[in-house]
């Protein structure tokens, strides 16, 4: 009986699984090549496929995949965050000021760096959920807010922090395995629980896909526009001190353009602005696609300018598939 | 109506992936006509009027104009042949004023100066000809709908087009207006434009069309003289069976006292409204658009802020300040617009099916998906629901079976009182006749219904009593026998 009972889990999950495929199914396909090509290339295929380099590249998106989480929620939601790249920065800076300046303990200087993620965020959640005013502006403001007073802190240069204890979590591992990556690994699947298994989760497609309809549901849409904000500055907060834990030191400028990568892994990775729809599978093999080729870029010694248009035709691409998938849905 | 013919569709079929949405249609026009085409959600209709409008490319079939073939590739191809299409939603810059509007894309002027003194003068012109009483220098968005639509006809007749579609144009406007419509769309056909008009409605089709084509499941069924018709032929055409009981409604004694609301008001448009309802029984709220129906099962339903008054549920005073409140105590509420208040269009009919009851299925970051299955089973089979899976998109699914959907949303809840706004508008007869007989069943089993209406015979034939409201007031409660259009009209109209 119970193993009948397993069985139809498995068909169920598996059932999922294949839907997920065939729904992602022209990412899927470009990661593969991408990552066949970069391991026969001549001039990657001695550094690609090694553990170093795969762990490398994974502690490289981590940041961009914890943000990515977040604003896979509030891009399902209908919303958008601008702010998360200046909260890495604030969170970084005011972090390693508690250890550098006021000699407070590691551990509880960077739950000051979360905290004020959650503060910029719940900031955030409060005004789009109790007006009308577009979460573009809203978040606009507090990006220019963040990363002004990151700068008024900090006058401008890095708050150092030498101790090999604060650079634990963006530099140590564990069995192996970075921090930072493990920390990844960690959000990603909270956020999947989240999304796929709560209440909130659906709520969260509901006001995205139609707010109205959401309110004659008897949803609290306040309460679920207040939670994923919160909840992604949260992670910009994490994303903050990891980064500052790396660079040992909180840098005002750290961050920059951050909230852009993270738009580009959840579009890449097929959710749809318009809201209401969309997948944090899909985002991670975004995050992964755009990492992996600045990996490939990097270890073949093309410029950074290049990898910048690069990941600008990638994102074009991406988009395009989509765009063409639509139109043979519809016609 | 001449027998001169304009509009000739011969053998036109289109098909989407495994289906045929159009299979050899015909369908002519002829100059002066008003030609209705008529089916149920999903017969075809706007998939003929998109491949008349160059939006669909029909695999099979000839188009021909004034007895010559033309080939209709693009919306550019449409108008140069003189067909204009005024679609359900309508399509006018909101910003924009009515002379803007009318000659967008075609200002009059030279090179990249229009002359905008000379355009406003001639949309006035042709405003004024066509008996419209609208300044062409209006902002579009300060138009009540109505009046949007006939910016759209004086486009249209600017542009000199003879063939027009119109898909169901008064599905939001008021009953005065309709007639000033009407009397816009004879005026056009005297000047020997063809209308090709499509509505769900059959007392306009007798009021205002020569000729009738029905069409089912993407076939042409048959086309009718409108005189020489009736309204029984027509339905039985579209449903292709004859529908002995359109109305479903077993008489039987109602319960106790089981809603009671006094003095209800939310301080804009409900003044004071008070009713009550008994176990078992259907309750009509009759009424202009306007009246303020809606937004009193709105302020009792806890969606709207400020309500003042009193609610008792079985002889209990309650506080009902959210949705959540009303469906703990066994309240439910289908709205009156589907797809802006109810559905949720890009996900599942799960999905669509189950959002209420979530915590019967989510626990503890589980979801018992075989459960939610069954639920979902369970509304699809309960009212009839007709899709090709739990996992159908909804925006897919026909009108009537979205509405399904919805309803069984609501019943998920398990309400005593069933609030249903406007429960078959827009959806075609055979899925209204369903809803009616579900209705009939949920009363049967205790529940109680308050039923929203514009449609006169739907309240007539199915309440036990009818509430009319005018203002944002009750103006008086009709026993079934007595309820009469007059008796409603009466009470309605102020």
């Amino acid at each position: 009986m119970s193993d009948t009972k397993k069985a139809g889990s498995v068909a169920v999950s598996n059932n999922k699984a294949m839907i997920f495929l065939k729904e992602n199914l022209g990412i899927i396909i470009a990661l593969l090549i991408l990552c066949v090509f970069l391991s026969v290339f001549p001039g990657t295929s001695e550094s690609f496929p090694t553990v170093r380099n795969v762990f490398n590249v994974l502690r490289q998106i981590s940041s961009n995949l914890l943000l990515a989480c977040g604003m896979t929620m509030v891009i399902i939601l209908g919303g958008i965050d601008l702010s998360v790249g200046s909260v890495i920065a604030l969170s970084g800076v005011l972090a390693a000021g508690c250890v550098s300046r006021y000699g407070m303990a590691i551990a509880p200087a960077m739950i000051v760096g979360v905290l004020i993620g959650i503060v910029f965020g719940a900031f955030n959640g409060a005004v789009v959920a109790k007006t009308t005013i577009p979460p573009f502006i809203v978040t606009l403001a507090t990006m220019n807010i963040a990363r002004g007073l990151a700068g008024v802190y900090t006058g401008g240069s890095p708050v150092r922090v030498v101790s090999d204890e604060w650079q634990f979590l963006g530099a140590g591992y564990i069995g192996g395995v970075p921090v930072p990556v493990i920390i990844m690994i960690l959000v990603f699947i909270i956020s999947l629980l989240i999304v796929n298994r709560t209440k909130m989760g659906r709520y969260i497609y509901a006001v995205g896909g139609n707010v109205q309809a959401a309110k004659f549901s008897g949803i609290n849409v306040a309460k679920v526009k207040f939670f994923v904000y919160t909840y992604t500055g949260f992670l910009a907060g994490l994303a903050g001190i990891i980064l500052a834990s790396r660079m040992y030191s909180g840098q005002p400028t750290a961050g920059e353009g951050a909230e852009m990568d993270a738009i580009a892994a959840v579009v890449v990775g097929g959710t749809s602005m318009s809201g209401g729809s969309g997948k944090l599978g899909g985002t991670l093999i975004g995050a992964l696609i755009i990492g992996i080729l600045n990996n490939g870029l990097n270890l073949m010694n093309v410029n950074s300018f290049w990898q910048t248009v690069v990941k600008g035709v990638v994102i074009l691409l991406a988009v395009f598939l989509d765009y063409i998938r639509n139109i043979k849905k519809n016609d | 109506m001449s027998d001169n013919v304009i509009l000739q569709m011969k053998h036109i079929s289109k098909r989407f992936p495994g289906v045929y949405a159009l299979k050899n249609i015909d369908f002519d026009l002829r100059a002066g006509e008003v030609h209705a085409l008529l089916g149920e959600n999903g017969a075809g209709k706007s998939t003929l009027i998109k491949v008349l409008g160059g939006i669909y490319h029909a695999e099979e079939g000839e188009i021909e104009i004034d007895g010559k073939p033309v080939q209709i590739n693009s919306v550019q191809d449409a108008e140069k042949n003189g067909i204009a299409i005024i679609h359900q939603e309508l399509v006018l810059v909101p910003y924009m004023s009515v002379a803007e509007n009318i000659y967008l894309g075609r200002e009059p002027g030279k090179g990249i100066l229009a002359n905008r003194g000379q355009m406003v003068k001639d949309a006035q012109k042709i405003l004024d000809e066509l008996g419209m009483d609208i300044d062409a220098n209006t902002i579009v968005k300060d138009l009540p709908i109505a009046k949007q639509q006939m910016v759209e006809i004086t486009k249209a007749v600017s542009e000199n087009s003879r063939i027009l579609v119109m898909d169901e144009p008064t599905s939001s406007i008021s009953d005065k207006e309709v007639e000033n419509l009407f009397k816009i769309m004879r005026d056009l056909t005297k000047k020997g434009v063809g209308i090709i008009y499509i509505s769900h409605k059959m007392s306009e089709l007798e009021e205002i069309c020569d000729r009738v084509t029905v069409m089912r499941d993407g076939e042409y069924v048959g086309t009718k003289v409108v005189k020489e018709t009736n309204k029984d032929e027509l339905i039985a055409l579209m449903v292709g069976r004859t529908l002995t009981n359109y109305y479903v409604r077993d008489y039987q004694e109602p319960g106790e006292e089981i809603l009671s609301v006094k003095d209800l008001k939310d301080g804009k448009r409900v003044h004071g409204v008070s009713f009550n309802v008994r176990k078992g029984e259907i309750v009509g709220f009759a009424g202009l658009v306007g009246a303020g129906r809606s937004e009193t099962m709105q302020a009792l339903f806890g969606l709207t802020k400020g309500v003042t008054g009193e609610v008792y549920v079985k002889g209990q005073k309650v506080n009902i300040k959210t949705p959540n409140d009303a469906i703990k105590y066994g309240i439910s509420l289908v709205p009156e617009s589907r797809k802006e208040q109810g559905l949720y269009l890009v996900q599942d009919v799960r999905y669509n099916t189950t959002i209420e009851i979530l915590k019967e299925f989510i626990k503890n970051l589980r979801v018992n998906e075989k459960k939610e299955r069954e639920i979902t089973q369970k509304y699809i089979d309960l009212m009839a629901t007709k899709t090709p899976s739990q996992n159908q998109t909804i925006g897919n699914l026909s009108g009537g079976n979205q509405q399904k959907v919805l309803i069984g949303r609501w019943l998920s809840t398990n309400p005593e009182i069933l609030i249903l706004d406007e429960p078959t508008r827009g959806i075609d007869v055979g899925a209204k006749s369903e809803i009616y007989a579900i209705m009939n069943d949920l009363v049967k089993t205790g529940v109680s219904i308050i039923m929203i209406s514009s449609e006169l015979p739907e309240i007539i034939n199915m309440s036990d009593r009818v509430y009319v409201m005018a203002e944002g007031k009750v103006t008086g409660c009709i026993e079934h026998e007595e309820v009469s259009q007059e008796s409603i009209m009466q009470l309605a109209a102020i």
